[in-house]
């Protein structure tokens, strides 16, 4: 079973590539049953989301 | 902050390097964006400077109004590139501090690697009704500058200059590991700091 630790960084890397299929399963699994991870995967893409406001306000202003 | 009427049609309608006030609120955008990431005002002046005088210099190949702006946003994020390409030639000891200590984030969780029941993350919520709130964004600001500079300048590449992992590993001269543990490095702490500093504000005081 893949620990919270683990599952971070993979959450973190889905931002910057294309996980395997079997790192895919195994988060996936992972996520399931931990809610901390769930909300984590929020986090990660709240953070994205920031950013990309930051250079839209920055073209439309 | 929603722009006044005259605002937009000032900024519909004129092309920012043929009009002076649309210039100065151009400049202004550009400078803010550019001291977010460089952290030294005079740096972030003089990187606009260039970026505004280039643009002027082609400005008459540039027929597209709509997209001066996107035009000139990208001529800043190269020249961004490059200064943070430079400060990393210069000092290639930057890599360890970069990366940092494997064990940094250790203390969030327990000896099975699981979340400490005290550092769980919780939902943020709605990310608009956040942003509307001028107050996060200077928690943002105060969040990135707490990160040694080297990891938040990875981040910015990846999330505010918009390069691939690729690309940065290929303007730095690391390896896409190395960019990778970075990277988790900046969101592991730019996402505590703002749990702390902001989502758990209320709690605590």
């Amino acid at each position: 079973m893949m620990s919270c630790k683990e599952a971070a960084y993979l959450l973190s890397q889905r931002q910057d590539r294309k996980l395997s299929a079997t790192e895919t399963m195994a988060l996936r699994l992972h996520l399931m049953m931990c809610s901390g991870c769930t909300n984590f995967a929020d986090n990660m893409a709240f953070l994205r989301k920031t950013c990309e406001r930051i250079v839209n306000d920055i073209k439309q202003e | 902050m929603k722009p006044t009427t005259n605002e937009i049609s000032l900024n519909q309608s004129v092309n920012p390097l043929l009009n002076d006030a649309a210039l100065i609120q151009l400049r202004e955008n550009l400078l803010r964006f550019a001291t977010l990431q460089l952290r030294n005002r005079e740096v972030a002046e003089d990187v606009v400077q260039d970026t505004i005088l280039a643009a002027l210099a082609a400005s008459d190949r540039f027929e597209h109004r709509a997209s001066v702006k996107t035009w000139v946003f990208s001529i800043l994020k190269n020249k961004i590139v490059d200064v943070f390409r430079d400060r990393w030639n210069k000092n290639r000891v930057e890599l360890a501090e970069a990366t940092g200590d494997e064990t940094e984030f250790d203390v969030l969780f327990m000896e099975n690697d699981r979340w400490q029941h005290s550092e769980m993350p919780t939902r943020w919520g709605d990310p608009e009704q956040t942003f509307s709130d001028k107050q996060f964004w200077k928690v943002f600001d105060l969040c990135t500058s707490r990160m040694p500079e080297t990891t938040v300048r990875v981040f910015f590449m990846r999330e505010l200059l918009g390069l691939e992992v690729n690309e940065i590993c290929k303007e730095l001269a690391i390896t896409t590991s190395n960019c990778w543990v970075i990277l988790h490095r900046a969101r592991m702490s730019l996402r505590l700091c703002l749990q702390q500093c902001w989502f758990e504000r209320d709690e605590k005081t």
